[in-house]
């Protein structure tokens, strides 16, 4: 790890200030930014440790609810109104990671998770993220981790998170405090960046900006369902996951919230899903006209070819689930 | 700038590079907290913070001023073992004994978070309280690897002290 | 004084059943436990020595080729730092299992990605981390190879040619002929390799984490150019071994160089991922597998073909036919294996090297040719179990497969009635079940050890054997309290540590067979003693118990009889002839139910019963547990274990717990373990074998056949994650 100064954020106000200076980083849970920095893929100069402001709450907010950007990922979960409003966020937290992380997890960390592309994580391997320019090691190398959508010819990473994947079909918005201390807020399905030739920035965070949580609209009504597909039964990334709500009446479908995990550099939200499966009669086969148009523009790179059948796989039998399609 | 480790108060370290778990291990010479991974990815080094279980390799020593620790030497000793300790001896939930403090540290706090009625990815309706079945205790200590493969002893010693209620 | 027995014939005495103590066997709990579920016991980097200083290794960030500059000033001025070793005694690999000399050298010469070239030794860990990262190194890179399927293959020595295997195939009324892959492994035990050296001017002493001190004396001494009674290695307590920590690594000699040169205390501990990549891998291996039947599915030929790689100049070959040269009949034979020379690390022992891949490949082979021949699976196990060893007609000395088959079948309840896949599903989960046969061929070694009949009527025995989970602290407490009527808590055990006299070490599942026979031959020599004292002729009229000793006339307490005086004798035991004139080896059954997801191909195991018949039960509780590692193993080989390597560059790529999938505790169902009565008076006269690998040999296998039962997915390559299930699973 290289030296770095420690600096203890107590107030709001002087964050924005701290975090703008160059090389500074802040830190909360830390479960992604200690695991980089002894891997020297990231050397901050200064780390701001923000773990002690007031951004921990979750407190309903209007129709919706407020989760704060310092909420630990256990408190997220464990929250009674999200286990019964927003269960698929609760679900989309549990099956990622363990209780240790989920206990120092933020929100705000979680949105800001770098990774896990092994090429990245490699110093000794090229990535245009990490070091733009070098190329990209995986494009050509072992893609098992990486994305199906979404990519360019400078990155192929995904994502790895699972909370941001429930917020995204949820339609949650980030709330930031930019350093002029006005306060923005952007959809998740939003925040996270596509890496086109510019794949070193993850989101649309800019220098000096700080998540100050994250807003849930009203509950709307319908199963909601997050399913993640992986190789181990738990503590594992996602090989692709799919968060789902879907409401029905009869017999037709009225609402279809859909987004995806593993298989791009944000979680994947794609309306056109929505507007297919609105007003339809569920079936198999219009599961499978879903996944077409979801995966039209897919492809593999060798190793994860197999994320395209999976995802469709994984997208019919979500929908099986939520509106009882016998298959 | 201190922090407690057991009930002992410790000065914080001069360098922020310091794990927490290098600084239980190494400055506190406590070294029954494990370090399997470094990264988060093994659970060996699993303590408990302010009653809540972490990986204490991925967090800074200096980050948990006035924080109280509490590792396995905190739980029991060899002549007044815990009950998880003690369970674990009889039922063999171990072999190397290298994930094991990281084992009981983690199961002495899932059974509070259980108790607490905290949901895991095992919990059939997350609506409601979770029940302790064998699946909420596997996927509960899914964080904690054990290499030698002692899984279903491990399963049956905090099973057994769940269920005698100690 | 040192009483001896090489073993050239079969031990029929039994001599421990006759005991009186009445410890052996029983599921008592391990002796050093309390220690380790307080988190008291001491492994290796958790020593803590005045003025020690913290080394970090650098490694080569290319896998073939040479380092011409390593520029210490590039980190002299840094915080902290003290020194750059980067020494010619330095090694480039790890040594082999019981290789006893210096692994090759000059690690500046590099052979794969990975390779550790220099040591940076620091004040504080933090500081030598850091400058490690920031050591200038100048290399010239050479092209090499990285597939085993692009190279020129050597045939390993040791091949089986018997009959006509291509004849028996054609004429066969049932046969298979199915190619399979494996994927390295990695052991990853939880505890990195770590050593503390320590220099006084007289002798070297390093506190690491080794599965056989006996041979690692002689390594680390070869490596230093040190007599070996300068040198001290202790391992009281090795935090996983899995054959990792067989021989030395890189830290060893690393940290012992900088600690003679330095004249302060040297810890190096590997970080996780350089123990990926440069520690011992298992070869992962293509294998073709030839089966032919007769009507009734007698085997009448057998083929098992394997390639498998590793570093130009190792000798070691996973030993893929281990178990095929013997498991099962079939006079037409050919078992053969090719090795291919490839920049990857070193390959080496994993646990079960051999049968871990081999046995999964031949037993789903079975499993074909069940189908086939339309013979229930277990049923075409127990037909073709062969009379005596069916290339070298060794006689078997004790053969448990059957009573394993048939008591493992009872006890899962196994339906021998017609299979086909998808006969069950549940919800969208396919359900279905395997079987498997195991087998690990028994290996005893030469071993040491030392019992002291103390005046204060307790006994010490004293090993440099190491106990790496196995129990091995417990059981040699249990044989020696056995034989000398002793309470359990009445015997100390003191291991690891070379002050003491060569054990066996751990590895080979032959450590407790091999080392339990030192000590038991020691207490034969000191109830000899006690009998010659009592003026009696033969021990066996004694009987010891509760330390007391009594015969046909009389009884007196055991302190009375030491009169204040140690009894101290050294046991050494030696295998003989009885390795020749027998084929000795374990067995048992895998079953397996697992569920299969229709949509995702994801498979979760739902139960598994392994029936294993290894000799005498030396303690039912850790014995128990061996069992249940090895069977973890298989599901972590079955489902998720892979390494993979990058084909351009050779680097491995998920050089962690994150990626490289050990199972985790949701992944393991309850499973039921069996442990077959038995006394194998071949195998050691404790009449016990090794139970250390059996319990991983063939499991995946039944994995596999199951798979199969559920879905309709044939698996030919393992690990079987869920694209592959998916991409094997036909349409619905």
């Amino acid at each position: 790890m290289k030296p770095f100064h420690y600096q203890r954020a107590d107030r709001l106000e002087h964050v924005a200030q701290l975090i703008s200076a160059s090389g500074a980083m802040a830190i909360a849970g830390g479960t992604n930014l200690i695991d980089l920095m002894k891997l020297q893929v990231e050397t901050p100069d200064t780390i701001i440790d923000v773990n002690r402001l007031p951004l921990d709450q979750i407190a309903e907010e209007g129709d919706g609810l407020r989760i704060g950007a310092l909420a630990t990922n256990t408190a997220t979960a464990g929250h009674g109104k999200v286990r019964s409003d927003y269960p698929i966020l609760a679900k989309a937290i549990l099956a990622g990671a363990t209780q240790q992380l989920r206990n120092k997890a933020t929100t705000a960390g979680n949105l800001c998770q770098r990774t896990r592309c092994y090429y990245f994580t490699n110093i000794d391997q090229p990535c245009n993220k990490r070091d733009p320019g070098s190329g990209c090691g995986a494009i050509t190398g072992i893609a098992r981790l990486h994305a199906i959508l979404g990519t360019s010819d400078q990155c192929i990473a995904t994502y790895p998170g699972d909370m941001a994947v429930a917020m995204a079909a949820l339609d949650a918005k980030v709330e930031i405090k930019d350093r002029a201390g006005n306060t923005r807020s952007i959809a998740v399905r939003d925040f996270h960046r596509l890496p086109n030739d510019a794949p070193e920035k993850d989101n649309i965070l800019e220098p000096g900006d700080i998540i100050t949580g994250v807003i849930l609209p009203a509950p709307v009504p319908g199963k909601q369902l997050y399913r993640k597909v992986r190789e181990r039964s738990s503590y594992a990334f996602a090989l692709c996951s799919v968060a789902a709500i879907i409401d029905m009446d009869e017999g037709k479908i009225t609402r279809a919230d859909l987004a995806f995990g593993g298989i791009a550099h944000k979680p994947w939200f794609d309306a056109r899903l929505g507007e297919l499966l609105v007003g339809e009669t569920p079936s198999l086969s219009l599961f499978d006209k879903a996944a077409d148009l979801l995966l039209e523009d897919a492809h593999g790179f060798g190793e994860n070819d197999f994320k395209i059948p999976l995802t469709r796989r994984a997208l019919a039998a979500t929908l099986c689930e939520a509106t009882g399609v016998d298959a | 700038m201190t922090l407690t480790i057991n009930d002992k108060e410790y000065e914080l370290p001069s360098d922020p590079r310091v794990s927490l778990l290098d600084f239980i291990r190494h400055d506190a010479g406590l070294s029954g907290t494990k370090k399997g991974c470094d990264h988060g990815q093994c659970g060996a080094c699993t303590v408990i913070v302010n009653g809540e279980r972490i990986n204490s390799c991925l967090t800074l020593a200096i980050m948990h001023e006035d924080d109280a620790v509490t590792t396995i030497e905190g739980l029991g000793t060899p002549t007044n073992p815990s009950a998880l300790q003690q369970a674990f001896l009889s039922h063999d939930g171990y072999q190397c004994g290298y994930c094991t403090p990281g084992q009981i540290c983690s199961a002495t706090a899932m059974l509070t978070e259980i108790a607490s009625g905290l949901p895991s990815d095992a919990t059939e309706d997350i609506s409601t309280s979770p029940k302790l079945t064998d699946e909420e205790i596997r996927e509960r200590m899914s964080g904690n690897l054990c290499r030698c493969g002692a899984y279903p002893n491990i399963v049956a010693a905090i099973r057994e002290v769940a269920e005698a209620g100690l | 004084m040192t009483a001896h027995l090489k073993q050239n014939k079969l031990d029929k005495r039994n001599v421990l059943d006759g005991m009186q103590q009445g410890i052996i066997g029983k599921p008592i709990s391990r002796s050093e436990g309390l220690l380790k579920v307080t988190g008291k016991a001491t492994y290796a980097a958790e020593y803590h020595l005045e003025n020690c200083l913290e080394g970090v290794i650098v490694t080569a960030p290319f896998a073939k080729g040479r380092v011409t500059v390593i520029d210490e000033s590039s980190v002299m001025e840094m915080p902290g730092v003290i020194t750059v070793i980067s020494d010619e005694r330095m090694i480039a690999r790890a040594a082999q299992g019981t290789a006893g000399a210096a692994p090759l050298q000059k690690a500046c010469d590099v052979d794969y990605w990975g390779q550790p070239i220099a040591l940076v030794v620091a004040e504080s860990f933090e500081e030598a981390r850091n400058a490690a990262k920031h050591l200038h190194i100048e290399f010239e890179v050479e092209d090499a190879i990285f597939d085993a399927s692009e190279v020129e293959v050597e045939p390993q020595d040791g091949a089986t040619q018997q009959g006509d295997l291509a004849q028996a195939m054609a004429e066969a009324e049932h046969s298979v002929d199915i190619s399979y892959t494996t994927e390295g492994h990695a052991s990853a035990a939880m505890e990195p390799h770590a050593a503390i050296a320590d220099w006084d001017g007289e002798t070297l002493t390093v506190r690491a984490s080794l599965q056989m001190l006996n041979y690692n004396i002689g390594e680390l001494a070869d490596s230093m150019d040190l007599d070996e009674s300068k040198v001290r290695l202790i391992s009281r307590y090795v935090g996983g071994g899995f054959g990792s920590k067989l021989g030395i690594s890189q830290e060893v000699v690393a940290a012992s160089i900088a600690a003679m040169q330095l004249g302060r205390p040297v810890r190096v501990v590997m970080s996780r991922q350089q123990v990926f990549q440069t520690i011992m891998r298992r070869s992962e291996t293509t294998q073709r597998l030839r089966l032919a039947a007769d009507a009734n599915g007698r085997l009448t030929g057998f083929g098992h073909e394997a390639l498998v790689s590793n570093l130009p100049g190792e000798g070691f070959a996973e030993p893929v036919t281990q178990s095929s040269e013997f498991l099962y009949a079939g006079e037409n034979r050919l078992l053969k294996i090719d090795i291919a020379r490839i920049h990857r690390m070193t390959a080496g022992s994993v646990r079960a090297p051999g049968e871990a891949v081999g046995m999964p490949a031949l037993e789903a082979a079975l499993d074909e040719l069940a189908e086939k021949a339309g013979i229930d699976p277990v049923e075409l196990r127990l037909r073709n179990i062969p009379e005596e060893h069916p290339a070298t007609g060794t006689p078997f000395s004790s053969h448990k497969l059957a009573e394993c088959l048939q008591q493992g079948a009872k006890a899962f309840g196994w339906d021998s009635g017609p299979r086909k896949p998808r006969n069950r599903r549940e919800g969208e989960w396919w359900i279905g079940t395997g079987v498997a046969s195991a087998a690990r061929v028994h290996i005893v070694s030469q071993a040491r050890a030392r019992v002291t009949l103390q005046a204060d009527g307790t006994a010490l025995v004293e090993t440099d054997m190491t106990d790496i989970g196995t129990g091995t602290y417990t059981i040699l407490g249990q044989i020696a309290g056995e034989m000398l009527g002793l309470a359990q808590e009445q015997v100390k055990v003191e291991l690891g540590d070379t002050r003491h006299p060569r054990g066996s070490g751990s590895g080979g599942s032959w450590g407790a067979a091999s080392v339990g026979s030192a000590v038991f031959v020691a207490c034969e020599a000191i109830r000899a003693k006690i009998a010659s004292q009592l003026g009696i002729s033969a021990d066996m009229e004694l009987t010891l118990k509760d330390s007391t000793v009594s015969w046909d006339e009389g009884k007196k307490s055991l302190s009375d009889i030491i009169d204040g005086k140690d009894i101290a004798r050294e046991g050494h035991y030696e295998p003989g002839d009885i390795t020749e004139d027998y084929a000795a080896s374990g067995y048992g059954a895998f079953f397996v139910e697992v569920a299969v997801n229709r949509w995702t191909g994801e498979t979760r195991m739902r139960r598994m019963t392994g029936a294993f018949g290894f000799g005498r039960v030396l303690n039912e509780k850790t014995a128990r547990s061996q069992c249940l590692g090895g069977m973890v193993w298989c599901i972590g080989s079955a489902l998720t274990e892979s390494l993979l390597f990058d084909p351009r560059d050779g680097h491995l790529v998920n050089c962690d717990l994150a990626e490289y999938h050990v199972p985790v505790n949701r992944d393991i169902p309850d499973l039921d373990v069996i442990m077959v009565e038995e006394r194998d008076p071949a195998a050691s006269p404790i009449q016990a074998k090794g139970i250390g690998e059996l319990g991983m040999c063939g499991g995946a296998g039944a994995i596999a056949n199951a798979i199969y039962n559920a879905c309709g997915a044939r698996m030919h390559d393992f690990p079987m994650t869920p694209d592959r299930v998916l991409a094997a699973m036909p349409d619905e």
